[in-house]
């Protein structure tokens, strides 16, 4: 069946399955890989993006589901909160082996777009969802901290 | 390239074994049906008819259908065998999860079975006032029917709430993999409508 979706301010139609999960869409039938499989479970985090602003797993959301939600992928982020945590993540020297980063720095922003100034619970609370297997989290919790001084100003 | 149903299945399979780890709840009774609320009409005595349906309606109460998103504290269980969520959530200030970590990152309207993820329109965790874990019948029933731990609603809402809302309805249509709720739901509500009528009386706490 053709879905029509809005990602990244286009609207796209794609001929997939109803039940082909939104990640695949974006990675194979829209060529937006800046967006990760990790696990297909909804338990890593590596497939965040934006469903109307809000963090959404992609891989375990049926485009059908899509509708008219207007979708971001790390592709289009911009902004002064991206604009902080990139300059941070990039301070902090975050990533190791970077796979999971997308969906850390999507999560990231997210964020900081509700709590201004984070503590280390919320920032704990925000991001247990984001899985890292090179265990970069001590980084990620300083440069999370750090985009939020850049913001503050 | 592995295929991604065998990666997905792979990465479940190791998730779930940490999760089992994690495991501290009793599991289930499984899958028992419920007695009509006309059974219980030859019980004579009028309290004890109402305890006596109150107990019945307890199999639905204390199904992980319903106490898992009724924890004790701020984080919710899951599954049959009752583990704590994976990823770790949170209450949160509305139920609806932390800032940054709300449920509908993960929890859709419906549920989608590919990923095994179970969905509804308002999916979240009952208020902290509204917690079953790790109490008896009689608390909760006595929980049900106060206006300060129940959301404010009389016993005539409390059938609606039961009958009609959609996460309540959610337990018997839970998705694969999950154990839906005993009977039906037009058996609970009936049985809930009949411990009303009988007086609403409480088992012992």
């Amino acid at each position: 069946m053709v879905h029509s979706i809005n990602v990244n301010g286009t609207t796209h139609r794609v001929d997939v399955d109803d039940d082909t999960p939104l990640l695949w869409v974006l990675r194979d039938n829209l060529g937006l890989t800046g967006t990760k499989f990790g696990c297909g479970v909804a338990q890593c985090g590596a497939c965040t993006v934006y469903m109307d602003g809000q963090p959404l797993r992609s891989c375990s959301l049926p485009v059908s589901a899509v509708g008219d939600a207007r979708i971001t992928t790390i592709e289009a982020l911009a902004g002064k909160e991206a604009e902080a945590v990139q300059a941070a993540w990039v301070k902090h020297d975050v990533p190791q082996c970077g796979y999971c980063q997308s969906g850390q720095v999507m999560s990231a922003i997210a964020l900081l777009k509700e709590i201004r100034k984070p503590t280390d619970r919320d920032i704990d609370l925000a991001m247990t969802g984001n899985l890292c297997r090179c265990t970069t989290y001590v980084r990620i919790r300083a440069a999370i901290h750090d985009a939020a001084r850049t913001l503050e100003g | 390239m592995p295929g991604r149903a065998g990666a997905a299945a792979a990465a479940a399979l190791l998730l779930g074994a940490a999760s089992a780890l994690a495991q501290s709840a009793p599991a289930p009774q499984p899958g028992a049906d419920l007695r009509p609320a006309s059974s219980f009409a030859g019980i004579a005595d009028q309290r004890d008819r109402s305890v006596a349906l109150f107990n019945e309606i307890g199999k639905v109460l204390l199904h992980p259908r319903c106490v898992n998103c009724h924890p004790a504290t701020e984080r919710p269980r899951q599954g049959d065998a009752r583990r704590l969520h994976q990823p770790m959530v949170v209450r949160g200030k509305d139920g609806h999860g932390a800032p940054g970590l709300a449920c509908a990152t993960c929890h859709g309207k419906q549920n989608f079975d590919p990923a095994g993820i179970p969905g509804d329109g308002h999916w979240a965790l009952a208020p902290a006032a509204m917690a079953w874990e790790g109490r008896t019948l009689g608390q909760i029933c006595e929980q049900l029917k106060d206006l300060n731990r129940n959301g404010s609603r009389d016993l005539a809402a409390i059938v609606r709430h039961v009958t009609a809302d959609t996460l309540v309805l959610w337990g018997w249509n839970p998705g694969k993999g999950r154990e839906p709720a005993p009977g039906t739901n037009a058996q609970f509500g009936e049985l809930m409508q009949a411990w009303v009528d009988s007086g609403a009386a409480c088992p012992a706490v």
